[in-house]
């Protein structure tokens, strides 16, 4: 029980990983210092702007804010997962200025066109909330959510 | 630093007995991880592998939400949304989906913030605790729950295990939430009402040293009911219930009169329903 | 075009310093002083930390001078004898673990005698308190334009008012990061997060005492700067480097949000007061304006700052008798600086809620005393600059009003208030402009150097030293050297910021890169196809097919080889500046914005929210649409934030609430979708026909939004930011819903 490192196993981006992690490691520096996926950003290391946003069992999840221990057995995706012809809505429609935000929104934004039948009781700009974002003033990220979840619902 | 990852909830209370914190959803003890160097040296016990704290259940009595379920499990659930709009109100002011996703009810309890957005919801329909412990169970009124700032009634080797809220029929249900935005904020004043069979509930929340029940308010509102009550009642009754501070987020004066306003307005929707 | 390094970045693919990996390194943090002002008697090491683990560098390591280089050379690297502010940096420390290092940073103690500190930049002093010149003032400035004395005192109304504003934190998402390392030559090296490669090459030529070939700056991705990261990471790269120096390894230092905050500079607050006389049906006769500005514990850009605040002080309006003064006075708080709007956001929100009031003391319609008064082609600002180009400022007016159908709206508004409990609406406009470039003979000063290399490759590369971060510069560069030489876009190529590879263009700093900037890249274009003409024996420089023509032609002949044009600063003909009598061309020239805010006020929170914004603005042609539209939707967000949420707390000159969870900035829940459009006027002098945009909608938003409040409830809002408990104070308890 007590440890100097810590064994886990888990999913990451569909593939299985065994790692040794020490137990203060937070999965945003487990994913960027261990595993070399640097998206995922540390924008505040308080769970306040969304830039280290990844999904954990599917739900975005601030990564500064998991204890690496306990995504053990768990499924985790970061921005490096997605496939980047998804990102052409957001990117026509100005969602990303200086970047430092945008995996965290990218991540947040996916979520959304996978669940978009939650748009019946959220707005986009409500489901954004978690994701500071200090240059497009939000309408570059709004608009490309929307596209993105238009094709999305074209396209199936 | 040592972390015990239990997979059975005497192993848990075994550890909590030793002096390990709890961890959950982690939005709380995780805050500003990196520079609370001091917390590092403390050990800590991972809840998430327990499988039975998991789970929401219903029974003629209660609703039992598991200590892991968190504020979207709720949010998602249409049966939660159909009886308690209350706590989905609440759930819904709680950070955003990056906090609804991992923070718990259970947690916000055990933390203790007087700021807490699920608890006065909670303790506005007279949810109850379970509390497990070496000794066995028990289940204590939420509103029983605080001694003070950020002190509980739990003991040492004690975990939260499950929430039990009762099912009522309510005439009236209201949360209201002043941040400094709109989203994602702390809560500078709060509140959640209740009206059943049972009476009135009136619960604060960043308005004293803890979450807490209005036994002032809630006698001038069944006293007055079905109307309510004047303003300069309200006024003098909230002043006896609440002990607002200045703060780096707001002031006592902008606490007071905010709640008072917000407060008559709530009840003022009340009795304009036909 | 989309925006070039966009995928990079949606994909997370982008490496920003923190992202580079790196072998054999050292994490770098700062010790900090916790005292406001005192003389450093001692620097205590914990003894039950192994300090030879760590590399320690104190001011003695520095082996040039201990001066941050700047305007004034008065703020040391590392605080020696005298820390002026909290969280100084006194003590470097570096380690190859960060958990070990930051337990490490804690366990060194600065000791400081106190000496009496001075928090209020309006309060009388004390002899003791004196730590700048003989009045603690850091800077003063006049402008004088007729006689604004004699007017006031002939003047039939006399409108007077007095305007607040607080710090702001530039919350750029990525935090301060810079790497230092000496290369096999005995170069030192800098990479890291920052505005201006060559403000942090002075820095390191002064503080090694090196000239330029003995050090180098690069820039990696930079997420956000807004002026955050035009001065203060010059600081973060000489320590870096100063420990990377004495370890013999790399160092990395990346802020923690909370340092960051804590540590970096803010906007300058400000207090500005009017004076102004009125004819009775609205003409400006007079306008004295006094300026004071907190420049905090050293000079940094305070001069600069309150410059550009004096000069648009009065406004874009035509009025014959300005007497403007300003002050940027030391106070024991860390230092202010740069951001996005440099000082005119401040006097800009004082003169247009001073607009208001006058209206309103008039009881004229605010709208139409701004139409009776905005600036007309050929007359002239406070400092007699000539108004040459760009659209009628009434017309942006109009286009305004229009697109926020202001008078229908307002119609309404007067029922609903009626009506409601505790809602109140109301709207609010502001009429402003905004000087590109460095102010007066700054660009002069600069000479900015641009080179433009044709390669053998068939490709041609832009190098400057404007850097990007998230503005738009690659996008916007490439466009302008595709245009000018009419050639596709894919044949340009935009070289990284490197002061090895680049020439100094400037800073990227006061709207100047598109329009200063890409002028040079422009004319760097005309010089360079000139020498391929030449090179192939055509008679005129080439463009279109025929530059690409002969280009692959000349790069066949000339493998590895390339031809380079070059452009250096030239001022339009026209501008004459006098920096003695501050009077003439401040800017070579202006653009100009019209905005109008619709809010809704709730009294029982005394919350205001934004529920309507139009945004218009010349800035002369627009280069990209999405890109343009981008600048203005962030800076006029940013000023939301500024004008309703964003406080600096202090405490002895610190910021308390130096956390994202206590200092508020608007999140997509807060903020309406806003209204942009530009009505466009070529400039004749700016890359592509641009002018400035970067900055513009920062000056905007306050006024408007507060004017917007002043109608929506009746109070009398004169401080940012309006607060719910700031503005609980200005509406009387009666008014209780």
């Amino acid at each position: 029980m007590s440890h100097d490192t810590m064994h886990i196993a888990f999913t990451l981006n569909g593939k299985a990983v065994e790692i040794d992690v020490l137990p203060h490691e937070r999965l945003l520096d487990t994913l960027r210092y261990t595993l070399g996926l640097t998206g995922a950003k540390e924008g505040c290391g308080e769970g306040e702007c969304g830039a280290c946003t990844v999904h954990l069992d599917g739900l975005p999840v601030n990564s500064c804010l998991v204890p690496t221990f306990q995504v053990r057995g768990r499924d985790v995706r970061t921005v490096e997962h997605l496939s980047p012809a998804l990102l052409a809505p957001l990117h026509e429609c100005g969602a990303t200025q200086c970047g430092a935000c945008t995996p965290g929104v990218v991540m947040a934004a996916a979520w959304i066109r996978d669940n978009s039948h939650l748009l019946s009781r959220f707005s986009i700009r409500e489901l954004m909330a978690g994701n500071l974002c200090r240059c497009t003033g939000y309408d570059g990220i709004v608009h490309g959510v929307e596209r993105l979840v238009a094709s999305e619902q074209g396209a199936a | 630093m040592k972390v015990a990852c239990p997979t059975t909830l005497a192993e848990a209370i075994s550890h909590k007995a030793l002096g390990f914190t709890p961890v959950a959803g982690a939005t709380d003890l995780w805050a500003h991880w990196p520079v609370r160097t001091a917390n590092h040296d403390l050990s800590y016990v991972d809840l998430s592998g327990l499988h039975e704290l998991r789970g929401i259940a219903w029974s003629a009595e209660h609703l039992t939400l598991g200590a892991l379920t968190t504020y979207w499990d709720t949010m998602q659930d249409s049966r939660v949304n159909a009886e308690f709009p209350l706590l989905i109100a609440a759930a819904r002011y709680v950070g955003a989906i990056q906090i609804q996703s991992r923070g718990t009810w259970a947690g916000n309890i055990a933390n203790g913030s007087p700021a807490a957005d699920g608890v006065p919801a909670l303790m506005a329909l007279d949810a109850r605790v379970r509390l497990v412990g070496s000794n066995g169970e028990r289940t204590v009124p939420l509103d029983r729950f605080y001694t003070g700032y950020r002190a509980t009634v739990m003991g040492v080797d004690e975990l939260i295990t499950a929430i039990l809220v009762p099912r009522r029929t309510y005439s009236f249900t209201a949360f209201e939430k002043v941040g400094p935005r709109r989203a994602q904020a702390i809560t500078k004043v709060g509140f959640a009402v209740a009206h059943s069979a049972d009476g009135w509930r009136v619960v604060a929340n960043s308005m004293a040293a803890t979450v807490r029940r209005c036994p002032s308010l809630e006698a001038i509102l069944n006293a007055s009911h079905p109307n309510p009550p004047a303003e300069p009642d309200l006024r003098a009754a909230a002043s006896k219930d609440l002990a607002p501070i200045s703060d780096i987020r707001s002031t006592a004066e902008y606490r007071t009169e905010v709640f008072a306003r917000l407060l008559r307005s709530t009840l003022a929707t009340m009795t304009a329903r036909p | 075009m989309l925006r070039l390094e966009g995928l990079s970045k949606l994909t997370g693919a982008e490496r920003y310093a923190d992202d580079m990996p790196l072998c054999d390194f050292l994490w770098g943090m700062t010790v900090r002083s916790q005292s406001p002002r005192g003389r450093i008697v001692d620097i205590r090491f914990d003894p039950s930390v192994d300090w030879s683990q760590f590399t320690i560098v104190t001011h003695r390591d520095i082996p040039g001078c201990n001066e941050v280089y700047l305007i004034e050379k008065d703020q040391p690297i590392l605080a020696a004898t005298h820390t002026r502010h909290i969280h100084e940096a006194v003590v470097l420390l570096a380690h190859p673990d960060r958990q070990a290092l930051r337990r490490a940073v804690g366990k060194v103690k600065v000791i400081v005698d106190e000496l009496p500190p001075v928090f209020d930049p309006r309060a009388p002093l004390a002899p003791e308190q004196l730590q700048h010149g003989t009045e603690n003032v850091f800077k003063a400035l006049e402008i004088r334009k007729g006689d604004a004395a004699a007017a006031l005192t002939a003047a039939p109304v006399v409108v007077e008012g007095e305007y607040a504003t607080g710090a702001q934190e530039h919350v750029y998402i990525e935090p301060n990061a810079m790497i230092a390392w000496t290369d096999e030559a005995g170069v030192i090296c800098v990479r890291g997060s920052l505005q201006c490669p060559y403000y942090v090459l002075n820095a390191l030529k002064h503080a090694f005492a090196r000239e330029a070939d003995g050090v180098r700056v690069i820039q990696t991705p930079t997420g956000g700067g807004f002026g955050g990261k035009e001065d203060y990471p010059s600081i973060i790269a000489v320590h870096a480097a100063l420990l990377a120096h004495k370890s013999g390894k790399q160092v990395k230092i990346i802020y923690d949000r909370d340092e960051d905050m804590a540590a970096t500079t803010k906007r300058h607050p400000s207090i500005v007061r009017h004076r102004t006389g009125v004819t009775k049906d609205g003409l400006l006769l007079a306008q004295d304006i006094d300026i004071i500005m907190d420049g905090g514990a050293y000079v940094t850009l305070s001069p600069v700052v309150l410059s550009r605040g004096l000069i648009h002080a009065a406004g874009p309006y035509s009025c014959a008798n300005v007497h403007v003064r300003g002050r940027a006075v030391l106070t024991n708080c860390i230092p202010h600086g740069a951001f996005r709007g440099f000082g005119a956001p401040q006097t800009h929100f004082a003169n247009e809620r001073h607009m208001d009031r006058i209206a309103a003391h008039l009881g004229m319609s605010p709208v139409e005393l701004r139409r009776r008064n905005l600036l007309k082609k050929g007359q002239t600002t406070s400092t007699g600059q000539v108004i040459r180009d760009g659209v009628d400022r009434c017309e942006l007016l109009d286009a305004a009003l229009d697109a926020a159908r202001y008078d229908a709206r307002r119609q309404r508004h007067a029922e609903f208030n009626r009506a409601h409990p505790y809602l109140r609406r109301g709207m609010g406009v502001a009429t402003f402009h905004h000087g590109a470039g460095f102010t007066g003979s700054g660009e002069d000063y600069l000479a900015s150097k641009l080179a433009v290399a044709a390669r053998s490759d068939g490709r041609v590369e832009v190098r400057s030293a404007s850097t990007e971060m998230g503005q738009g510069t690659l996008t916007v560069f490439t466009t302008i050297a595709a245009e000018a030489l009419d050639i596709p876009a894919d044949r340009v190529v935009v070289a990284n910021p490197d002061t090895h590879l680049v020439p100094n263009s400037g800073p990227t700093v006061a709207s100047r890169t598109a329009m200063v900037v890409g002028h040079l890249i422009e004319r760097a274009c005309d010089d360079m196809a000139g020498q391929l003409g030449a090179a192939r024996g055509l008679s005129s420089a080439p463009r279109g097919g025929a530059f690409l023509a002969a280009l692959d032609a000349w790069g066949r002949e000339n493998p590895g080889r390339e031809l380079v044009g070059r452009a250096q600063y030239k001022k339009p003909e026209y501008v004459q500046w006098y920096d003695k009598t501050y009077q003439g061309d401040a800017y070579a020239t202006f653009s100009w914005g019209a905005y109008v805010a619709e809010v809704e006020v709730d009294l029982r929170t005394f919350s205001t929210r934004v529920t309507d914004f139009v945004a218009v603005q010349d800035i002369g042609r627009v280069l990209n649409d999405t890109l343009a539209a981008g600048q203005v939707t962030g800076g006029v967000v940013q000023a939301i934030g500024w004008a309703l949420m964003e406080e600096c707390v202090w405490e002895r000159g610190a910021m308390k609430n130096n956390q994202l969870t206590n200092y508020i900035i608007p999140t997509s829940f807060d903020v309406p979708e806003i209204n942009v459009k530009f009505i466009q006027s070529p400039y004749a002098h700016g890359g592509g026909g641009a002018k400035g945009v970067g900055e513009l909608p920062m000056d905007g938003p306050g006024p408007a939004i507060l004017n917007a409040v002043a109608d929506a409830t009746g109070a009398d809002p004169c401080e940012l930011p309006l607060t719910p408990e700031r503005l609980m104070r200005l509406i009387p308890s009666g008014d209780a819903p």
